[in-house]
């Protein structure tokens, strides 16, 4: 018998295979979304007869969101309605505001310090009802401009307490948050953004909703 | 003469697809790395709203997730129109979610307990009602931690 060489496999379909593994997990796949808003619940008081801290009015920013989407803000003695987009500023300006006197008063705040407006960061309240008929994407996009109007106080504060990182306090908390930064500089930014949390503390509040 | 006469006749040679196999394959891996299995099958629409102040949950810690939506099109017959909650892979009711949550943590190491992030998945067409509720089911089992899941986009309109 004469010595034959190996027949040559075909490999012309080899690419129809790959091709359909590849289809099979392009349709499968979901991109996860694992990001979003987070918060903290309080913890369900349990002795309910405890004093409750009386809050003066001025210092509280209070947000109602109807059953029809719309948002209502009572501060400062008046009650309005106000659109979505103003929301971001109008909060900005209630924590900055920075009207306290003698022991009240507000060193960082760079706000307009308006008597009937809120005193300092520290007592300073959001207080956020919604109607059980609200959609869920206001009740969204109503956390959201809170959320940012405190961050951008907060990354003024850090610019302005560590001029040196060149960061502000979303990019630190990014930073932080990377898994390739350095344990060492974790340590550091941590101690950085607990002094920021401090200084500016998220006071936010949601009253039960009310049933219709 | 029929020496050169081969090398003339074609106008362009074909062109190889030899590694066209190699490409294809690339691309397979990239997905088949890049997936991740779905967690849940899901019951119920889930267009997440959008927000632009969002932050990475860390996925060190265990994440447990809750769906809230109205159930989609093959449901409508079975649970009506209104909003449902949905756990694992079937709709639950509200006082169910205490012993969801209980289970969650059952199957955690001890120390990672207080760790547990619930992650609220909810339609951007729901209403607050069924979240509200299933927020104050969450304080009463003490499971604090909460994240509303979103996509990344702007929450407001552009002035």
């Amino acid at each position: 018998m004469a010595r034959r060489s190996a027949p040559e496999v075909n490999a012309g379909s080899m690419a129809d295979i790959a091709f359909l593994l590849l289809i099979f997990f392009l349709v499968t796949t979901d991109i996860a979304v694992d990001s979003g808003l987070s918060r903290k619940l309080p913890p369900i008081d349990d002795n309910p007869e405890q004093e409750q801290v009386v809050k003066k009015e001025k210092n509280i920013f209070a947000l109602n969101v109807n059953s029809k989407n719309a948002l209502f803000l009572k501060s400062g003695g008046e009650e309005k309605r106000i659109e979505l987009n103003e929301l971001r500023e109008l909060a900005v300006n209630f924590i900055d505001n920075g009207g306290g006197k003698g022991d009240d008063a507000c060193r960082r705040c760079q706000g307009a310090k308006n008597p009937k407006s809120s005193d300092n960061f520290q007592t300073a309240v959001i207080s956020l009802a919604n109607d059980r008929l609200a959609e869920y994407k206001t009740y969204i996009a109503v956390q959201n401009e809170i959320i940012a109007a405190y961050n951008q106080i907060r990354n003024r504060e850090f610019r302005r307490e560590y001029p040196k990182s060149g960061m502000n306090f979303v990019e630190a908390t990014e930073k932080y948050q990377d898994p390739q930064t350095k344990k060492a500089e974790k340590a550091d930014l941590k101690e950085k953004l607990e002094t920021i949390k401090l200084l500016v503390p998220q006071f936010f509040s949601e009253a039960e909703t009310k049933n219709k | 003469m029929s020496k050169f006469k081969k090398k003339k006749d074609g106008g362009l040679p074909p062109i190889s697809t030899a590694s066209l196999p190699d490409i294809v394959f690339m691309l397979l891996f990239f997905f088949m790395v890049a997936t991740v299995i779905k967690e849940d099958n899901l019951l119920i629409e889930n267009k997440l709203p959008s927000a632009n102040q969002i932050e990475k949950l860390d996925k060190k810690y265990p994440i447990s997730y809750i769906y809230i939506g109205k159930p989609n099109s093959n449901y409508v017959g079975t649970y009506g129109k209104e909003d449902r909650i949905q756990v694992n892979d079937k709709f639950t009711n509200i006082d169910q979610v205490q012993a969801f949550i209980a289970s969650e943590r059952a199957a955690i190491p001890e120390e990672l307990i207080d760790k547990l992030t619930v992650s609220l998945k909810v339609d951007q067409e729901a209403k607050m009602g069924v979240l509200t509720d299933v927020k104050q089911e969450l304080r009463k089992t003490n499971a604090l931690k909460i994240n509303y899941t979103t996509r990344k986009g702007d929450a407001v309109e552009k002035r």
